[in-house]
């Protein structure tokens, strides 16, 4: 018979999880690295609610009347714009983070449904080239595994200036994730710790940036488009800042942003959540007569369903990145692994040890017998039918909301929940005219 | 031979040309390009065996991501020259600014007069010659390849670097985290004078050069290094 507890009060300050970190600390030294995003509760679009048709407004039928999803990325400057078929991408994640099965089945899934996937940090693989109809290299600044032949293979070029699980840090991959292949791609030794600057080695400031967007254009000949993507920090700015440097597509991230590894403390406090993040970039946007025109917008961090595609889109993105959501998809975090997940201290719903190398579904992992396990065709199966559930829901609520196409979702669609969430997106209390800050 | 002049080709049409890109200018094997009044990314992504003469002086990242192609630049050069050369030589006769070779992972770039700040900054297998001095923190975070300095270095070089050799003739201000000296041996000497030789700088004796490189102590995050960082 276990103790009666229900007379023990905890304390809001040291809670048992507060308590646990604390302890951790005095026993091993040194600051908690970890993967997955950010964990606390922060204002999100469930915050958010879609007003849907009414007298005013005449919704669509849906199974009979279309309702678009095709984003065409980059017609500013590149001769060869990226159309994807549904306004959902996969995000960045390297080869050496993620085992190359992971990888190719990434690749697979998103081609399934007609949109692009990227590499990350450590360059571009076989698997993912070979399996991605639509490949987005990016340009980050440790330039590991960076060369003109691969840039020319490309279909877009994204300059990573920062991400949203840790804008302002580089990166980390911990040397027990360091196979042979990883390091010699790398160009550095086994078993030891890789760390991605935080900085580009050769530009500092828009003004730089401005000229290295040109320089890639050059070798690219023109070709594809060039996206700068930012951690969700001062977004406004950086969105304007990136657009004069001569973006073609702008990617935020915001602070929901998944990592491979990072410290905990940088994942947790660093960044603004995705809801501003998304109105503060379609604002800039707008104030440059570039939205929906010029400049596109991919908005990452926390997407998880087809409802937060919609209300992403319809605070201001054209499209929406998965990084997280899709790991999920390809069986991270699967319950049947229950067992395995106990041998490492936690469960199912909770893993989030992508630093560790030692992830039982195969998929954060360069461990040759664990990552063989993640079979690519059936997980990119698995990923295809949710980035098919994704845009299904998308469809479904702009169609309640009357557009023939997800992008003509707008904020005038949506209202907010809380006081919070009204004064971030800037759309009014749900009952209300009153968007806090804009007077009632 | 052929002449670009780029008083009168814009950027985008020389580098075509030099590229092997344009209609006209393919077959060609040997360039000169006049008047660049520090134009940026001037010669960027060439890839094919062809040599290149820049007369004056070049603004940012020119020579970036050369494959096989020899550019010499006769004059002053900006910004990340030859940055990410994957293989080839580019040769600059006068000082050359921040980043120069930045994260080059393979080919020979020799700089004739001083290299600013950051020289070699992740560089990944070039190997670079410098018959001047270099500025502070050059071969940061420095993975592969030789940097040679046939004068001195300012504060901070070889910083957080990680099997990037250094030869440094001269005196370097001070050495950066992880960065210490090494015993040079006679193959280190013979691995130094064929630099020398490349870089066509044989009035420089191998026998006055000092090596550098990573203690490798901080390879691996350690609490007890915390000091380092």
């Amino acid at each position: 018979m276990s103790m009666d507890t229900s007379h023990l009060r905890e304390s809001q300050i040291f809670d048992r999880a507060t308590i646990h970190d604390i302890q951790r600390a005095a026993s091993e030294g040194i600051y908690k690295i970890r993967g997955f995003g950010a964990k606390r509760k922060l204002p999100h679009f469930d915050d958010l609610v879609f007003l849907g048709a009414s007298v005013s407004r005449y919704p669509l039928e849906g199974y009979r009347e279309a309702c678009g999803t095709d984003v065409t990325l980059g017609a500013r400057h590149a001769e060869r714009p990226l159309t994807i078929d549904i306004p959902v991408t996969i995000a960045g994640m390297s080869f050496g983070s993620l085992s190359a099965q992971a990888k190719e089945a990434l690749g697979r899934g998103a081609s399934a449904v007609g949109t692009s996937t990227t590499t990350g940090d450590g360059g571009m693989t076989q698997e993912e080239r070979g399996h991605s109809t639509k490949l987005v290299y990016q340009y980050l600044p440790s330039r590991y595994g960076m060369n003109p032949d691969d840039l020319r293979k490309a279909d877009a070029i994204e300059v990573v200036v920062g991400q949203g699980a840790k804008p302002g840090g580089g990166g980390m991959l911990l040397g027990h994730k360091i196979s042979e292949r990883v390091a010699e791609m790398r160009t550095l030794p086994k078993d030891i710790d890789q760390r991605s600057a935080c900085r580009h080695p050769d530009w500092t400031g828009p003004d730089d940036l401005e000229i290295k967007i040109r320089e890639l254009r050059e070798i690219t000949d023109w070709q594809v488009p060039i996206y700068v993507k930012v951690g969700a920090t001062r977004t406004y700015y950086d969105t304007m800042l990136a657009v004069k440097s001569g973006a073609d597509v702008v990617v935020v991230d915001g602070m929901q942003g998944g990592t491979g590894a990072t410290q905990e403390c940088f994942i947790e406090h660093v960044g603004i959540p995705t809801l501003p993040a998304v109105r503060l970039a379609a604002e800039a946007l707008r104030e440059l007569g570039l939205h929906r025109t010029g400049v596109q917008l991919i908005v990452s961090g926390g997407i998880r369903s087809g409802a937060d595609v919609a209300k992403a889109i319809a605070l201001g993105a054209d499209a929406v990145s998965i990084g997280t959501a899709a790991l999920i998809a390809l069986g991270d975090n699967r319950p049947d692994l229950a067992a395995e997940y106990e041998k490492l201290g936690t469960a199912p719903g909770f893993y989030e040890d992508w630093q560790a190398g030692r992830d039982p579904a195969g998929i954060t992992t360069q461990d040759p017998d664990l990552s063989k396990r993640l079979d690519p065709e059936k997980a990119g199966q698995r990923l295809a039918n949710y980035l098919r559930v994704l845009t299904l829901e998308a469809q479904t609520l702009a169609r309640a909301c009357g557009k023939s196409h997800v992008r003509n979702l707008e904020p005038e669609d949506l209202q907010a929940l809380t006081i919070e969430a009204a004064a971030m997106a800037k759309v009014p209390l749900a009952g209300t005219g009153w968007i806090p800050g804009q007077g009632f | 031979m052929n002449t670009i002049d780029l008083e009168t080709t814009d950027l985008r049409r020389a580098n075509r040309l030099l590229q092997g890109r344009a209609r006209e200018g393919g077959a060609e094997r040997t360039f000169t390009v006049t008047n660049p009044r520090g134009a940026h990314a001037l010669a960027a992504g060439l890839d094919r065996a062809i040599d290149v003469t820049i007369q004056g002086h070049v603004g940012y990242y020119c020579a970036g991501m050369n494959q096989k192609a020899s550019v010499t630049i006769e004059g002053n050069a900006g910004v990340g020259v030859a940055e990410n050369m994957m293989s080839g030589t580019v040769r600059v006769t006068g000082d050359a600014s921040q980043s120069a070779g930045a994260t080059a992972h393979g080919g020979l770039l020799v700089i004739e007069g001083n290299a600013a700040s950051r020289c070699g900054i992740s560089m990944k297998g070039v190997d670079i010659v410098v018959r001047g001095s270099v500025g502070h923190n050059s071969a940061f975070m420095a993975q592969a390849g030789h940097l040679v300095i046939c004068g001195d270095a300012d504060d901070g070089l070889g910083d957080s670097i990680y099997e990037t050799v250094i030869f440094l003739r001269g005196a370097a201000k001070g050495l950066g985290a992880d960065c210490e000296e090494k015993e040079i041996t006679a193959d280190d000497r013979k691995i130094l004078a064929a630099l020398l030789q490349r870089a066509g700088l044989t009035d420089q004796d191998p026998g006055a050069f000092r090596r550098y490189g990573s203690a490798r102590r901080l390879y691996n995050f350690k609490i007890d290094n915390l000091g380092a960082y």
